[in-house]
């Protein structure tokens, strides 16, 4: 069997400035219509990796591929929309034209530009279209990310890179990312998106790595990473004998603060759960249901505390 | 080439948004009218006092000689001021970063800037300095033997030092860049005046040395040629026969 295709597949990837390892043993692989979180706490070499994989930096070991060509490919460059962290456009220009010089630029090898419409979608989309015609200059640093995003999203890339798209987004602007990265993949572009907002990624990404020290920690489907939903219950009264007889729903176990916490338990069996304490002789007063967060995970992952099982 | 050209467009945009042409128009204008109306009443006190045409055209072709050199020191310095910070501060502010994600090479960067620049640098050069030298012959009668060669070298001159400073800032910041181009025109100066001294008292190394330094920055060198393109051939006749 043949497997797909991946958009970004990269082996052992790893980066050197100087003494310093950016980047040790980065291997991901990222597949065609999804979004990709790319997460890791500060210097954990995100950037690196994003610069690597956009050819602006050269390997000092491994390799990979970006769209089917070697890492560094320039011609690849025009299939790739790229949104970098620190987003800074002529301030003399009007927003229209930066779109436009981008337009340009990107068809620098091929002639085939984006077309008027295509540049008028594409402001559009990112809400900036009754402001085309200003200059950037006088633009907030949301506006001037809002205009970063039209620029990635130009033409509907095969691969959007977005480093950190919503660190100067207020709340309403961070919702409206999360609909034009989901609107991009629906459009057919796959997201590989670097973020610190653990939450954003959560919401929006279908699959993640995390990283640090220059290494993949973790990778894979949020779900399959966080593991199955917990039901917490808080209970008093309770003869210990009776905690043990709960063990028939499922995995139990009591945590500092006296919940009783049921792992790998139907939330349907919920009132059955109630019922059995009750009848033991306990007193419920707080039933939640819920699982480990990606900040979570994160935090136990790049705090050393490893995968759990 | 497409990407160059995107580019150089894109530089010759900035310099009219952020008013440096219209600054440099300004400059030109001012001085142009300042050192004719400067030559104009020397040559009508010159004329007054009784002295020859003769006398009064070399006197004009000096002053404008000294006209040339403010205009060399002035065009210098606009060049490393452009130069220095044009790939710097691009890099510094990010700007650059989003542009060298496309499919283009970072030499295209370079050579777009330097090629708008450029033009920016020569347009201002040959404006200014053709416009000058039409001036001068208005209220003077004065044309130097080569005003267009003469331009020439001056533009050259300034391009020799933007080319410089755009490669030094594409490793040192900005200002480091403009400083160290500002203190290269001026030791290329010094070559020139030292390499004089040293062929006079025939002092065989500090003439090696001064003509090694000149070759590496070729701004006097350049300059050079501009006042020889300047000088009347009755002035440049007695130049050699003293020697």
């Amino acid at each position: 069997m043949t497997a797909d295709p991946a958009i970004v597949d990269t082996h052992g990837l790893a980066k050197r400035y100087g003494r310093t390892d950016a980047l040790i043993d980065l291997t991901l692989r990222v597949e065609a219509g999804e979004i990709f979180g790319f997460l890791g706490p500060n210097g954990a070499g995100k950037t690196t990796a994003v610069k690597l994989l956009l050819g602006l930096a050269r390997p000092s070991g491994g390799g990979g591929t970006v769209l089917g060509t070697p890492l560094g490919d320039r011609a690849t460059r025009r299939d790739i929309g790229y949104l970098p962290e620190l987003f800074r456009y002529q301030p003399w220009l009007r927003a229209r034209e930066v779109v436009e010089l981008h337009a340009g630029l990107r068809a620098v090898d091929d002639g085939a530009r984006a077309t008027r419409g295509a540049i008028d979608a594409a402001l559009v989309d990112v809400g900036l279209a009754d402001r085309a015609a200003d200059p950037v200059g006088g633009f907030s640093k949301g506006m001037q990310q809002r205009l970063g995003l039209a620029v990635a999203l130009l033409g509907t890339p095969r691969l959007v890179v977005l480093d950190e798209p919503t660190s100067a987004l207020d709340p309403v602007g961070r919702a409206d990312v999360r609909s034009i990265v989901r609107r991009a993949r629906d459009a057919g572009s796959t997201v590989f998106l670097n973020s610190h907002l653990l939450t954003e990624v959560e919401r929006v990404c279908d699959r993640v790595a995390i990283v640090d020290h220059g290494r993949v920690l973790a990778s894979g489907r949020i779900d399959d990473l966080l593991g199955e939903p917990t039901i917490r219950v808080r209970a008093t009264d309770l003869p210990p004998e009776a905690v043990a007889q709960l063990g028939r729903f499922g995995s139990v176990a009591v945590n500092d603060a006296g919940w009783l916490l049921f792992s790998g338990v139907d939330a349907e069996r919920i009132p059955d759960i109630v019922d059995a304490i009750v009848a033991a002789g306990g007193r419920v007063h707080a039933v939640d249901t819920g699982r480990a967060t990606l900040e979570d995970l994160f935090m136990r992952l790049v705090g050393g505390g490893g995968l759990p099982a | 080439m497409r990407a160059i050209w995107i580019i150089a467009r894109l530089t010759a945009t900035e310099a009219a948004r952020r008013r440096i042409l219209w600054v440099l128009l300004v400059l030109t204008i001012v001085s142009v009218s300042l050192t004719t109306w400067g030559i104009e009443r020397l040559v009508s006190l010159a004329r007054e006092a009784g002295s020859s045409e003769l006398e009064i055209q070399v006197g004009v072709s000096q002053v404008l000689i000294l006209v040339a050199f403010m205009f060399s020191f002035v065009l210098a310095m606009t060049a490393a001021f452009l130069g220095a910070p044009a790939i710097a501060s691009d890099l510094e502010s990010g700007v650059a970063h989003a542009m060298l994600a496309r499919p283009i090479r970072r030499a295209d960067l370079v050579a777009g800037r330097w090629v708008g620049l450029v033009a920016i640098i020569v347009a201002y050069a040959a404006g200014s300095g053709l416009l000058e030298i039409a001036a001068v012959r208005f209220v003077s009668g004065y044309m130097p033997p080569e005003p267009i060669l003469a331009v020439l070298f001056l533009s050259s001159q300034a391009v020799v030092l933007l080319t410089f400073a755009m490669l030094l800032s594409t490793r040192l910041p900005a200002i480091a860049s403009g400083a160290v181009c500002v203190v290269l025109f001026g030791l290329g100066w010094m070559s020139g005046v030292f390499a004089g001294i040293g062929r006079f008292f025939d002092a065989g190394p500090l003439v090696d040395v001064a003509e090694a330094s000149r070759w590496l920055l070729p701004s006097d060198g350049l300059w050079r040629g501009a006042i020889f393109s300047l000088e009347p051939p009755l002035v440049v006749l007695a130049a050699v026969g003293r020697s």
